[in-house]
């Protein structure tokens, strides 16, 4: 059973470290400020979670896991609104230039 | 070259990144952005030297809080900016600064690593001391039994700060309100985000003080995220900043020192000194201590980012 | 297990800090209110990686404050990032 989650926290965290890799190459290339902020949000929100999920089986108790997943719906909901502030602020700023 | 070693130089030198292009950089937004990051580092660096009270008063007030309130600085510093840049020390100048800031950093490096192995030390003293007050984190102990006189006088610190910022404000203003008055639109983004963040921050917040009594925490970093929550409440216009001259707020702000000295002096009447907690009631006291703590810091907290008063009181 | 974490502990690490330096040097204010969002995501996940990685449990409270605090200073930055003429011009704060 042990071996089970071992392996599942190796896959999910190595999807997850895939996903950031992907958002930072987006943030890099991106020719963009609105774009690299859609790269930036939704590949590294989806890191994130994976990552929680990865670190679930290894978390020492209940609580602990609760707490992980709190963390990672506040971060979504942080994320969620907040590039859509930065990303009218964007516009703002674009547009006077 | 163990993983665990090759991690900390990795660390290391992502913070040191950090650090130095911050001081680097020409504009002052950026720097203040390579600031939060680097407080994110900084708590990075704690958790990984196993001090996790350290880190979440790092990430809560060095980097979140002192974010903001850098921010607004930046904002103000703004229109004179241009005509700043072109004022830079000139050479002479900037090699001395670097040459004294490389002398202290030397000479901080070379007491450290000289201290003898083990390093002189009073943890063991507290840890020992530890059933006395029937908390099992250490942390809270020192802050609150052992040393509690530095703690009380901390927070008279911080309304003495208070205060000074206050006085910043223009004589007719003097008991106004501070800052702007925010706007957003009440269907909008940033209104949802203040109507259902500030109950979840405050819960964690409520969360961290109840857990320092064994678990990493306190009541610093409580009343940091509860200030932080209402700071976005202000900020996206639910409610306005209260006039610097309201009696509530005053007394709420004097609640966390007045219930310290009333416990310290009972020390004195009751028992042994000045601050003494008779062992029964040991643990009692000091949550009694810390939740009037947790209130008076997250509303002076709250008031020093939100700055001096800038509109009248009836605004 | 522990070396496998501590890898992906350190690959997060560098790319945290090439985020940093793309965001930071960016043309334009916006790009830096994106910092915070990237330290938010990429800097939480390296701190519940380091907290199971350094057998520190506490690490999920600090990541606990940290989204709380993050949140609220990206929201900062954007509010007060843009000047403050801007920031405070009616009509300005429709889109919001």
């Amino acid at each position: 059973m042990s071996f089970a989650l071992d392996i599942m926290t190796i896959v999910a965290v190595s999807v997850s470290a895939f996903f950031f890799l992907a958002g930072t190459v987006g943030l890099l290339r991106f020719p963009d400020t609105l774009t690299r902020l859609h790269a930036l949000t939704k590949a590294d929100n989806l890191g994130l979670g994976l990552l929680v999920l990865g670190l679930l089986p290894q978390a020492e108790s209940l609580r602990g896991g609760i707490k992980l997943i709190c963390v990672w719906i506040i971060v979504l909901l942080a994320g969620a609104t907040v590039s859509q502030l930065i990303a009218y602020a964007a516009r703002r700023e674009g547009s006077q230039l | 070259m163990t993983f665990a070693l090759a991690l900390e130089i990795v660390l290391a030198a992502v913070v040191l990144t950090g650090a130095v292009w911050t001081i680097a950089s020409r504009e002052t937004l950026p720097a203040v952005a390579g600031f939060v990051a680097y407080g994110l580092l900084l708590a990075l660096v704690w958790v990984r030297l196993g001090a996790p009270d350290v880190a979440l008063t790092e990430a809560a007030i060095g980097s979140g809080l002192t974010g903001a309130l850098l921010v607004s600085a930046a904002a103000r510093l703004r229109s004179s900016e241009g005509p700043m840049a072109v004022e830079r020390p000139d050479v002479i100048l900037r090699v001395l600064a670097a040459v004294l800031s490389a002398a202290v950093t030397t000479a901080l490096a070379i007491s450290v690593l000289l201290l003898p192995d083990p390093a002189p030390t009073l943890a063991t003293a507290a840890a020992e001391n530890a059933a006395a007050t029937g908390l099992g984190n250490p942390v809270t102990n020192v802050l609150m039994a052992f040393r509690a006189m530095d703690t009380m006088l901390e927070k008279i610190v911080l309304l003495l700060a208070l205060v000074g910022v206050w006085s910043l404000a223009p004589d007719r203003l003097w008991g106004g309100r501070p800052g702007p008055r925010h706007h957003a639109d009440p269907q909008g983004v940033l209104a949802f985000v203040a109507r259902v963040l500030p109950p979840v921050g405050i819960i964690v917040g409520i969360y961290i003080l109840w857990t320092s009594a064994d678990h990493p925490g306190g009541a610093f970093q409580g009343g940091t995220i509860l200030a932080a929550m209402w700071l976005l409440v202000m900020m996206a216009g639910l409610t306005d900043a209260p006039p610097v001259s309201e009696r509530r707020q005053r007394l709420l702000l004097l609640a966390g020192p007045v219930v310290f000295l009333i416990v310290g002096l009972g020390g004195l009447a009751f028992g042994d000194a000045f601050l003494a907690y008779p062992m029964a009631y040991a643990k009692p006291l000091i949550l009694a201590i810390e939740f009037a703590m947790i209130v008076t810091i997250a509303v002076t907290l709250g008031l020093l980012v939100a700055g001096p008063p800038e509109r009248e009181a009836g605004s | 297990m522990t070396e496998f974490l501590t890898t992906a502990l350190g690959f997060i690490l560098a790319i945290l800090a090439v985020g940093l330096i793309r965001i930071l040097r960016g043309p334009g204010d916006a790009d830096r209110m994106m910092a915070a969002q990237l330290i938010g995501t990429s800097g939480i996940a390296a701190l519940l990686l380091l907290g199971t990685v350094s057998g520190v449990p506490a690490a999920v409270d600090v990541a606990l404050t940290l989204a709380l605090l993050a949140a609220f200073t990206s929201i900062a930055f954007v509010k007060k990032g843009t000047s403050r003429f801007e920031a405070d011009a009616p009509g300005s704060t429709e889109a919001e």
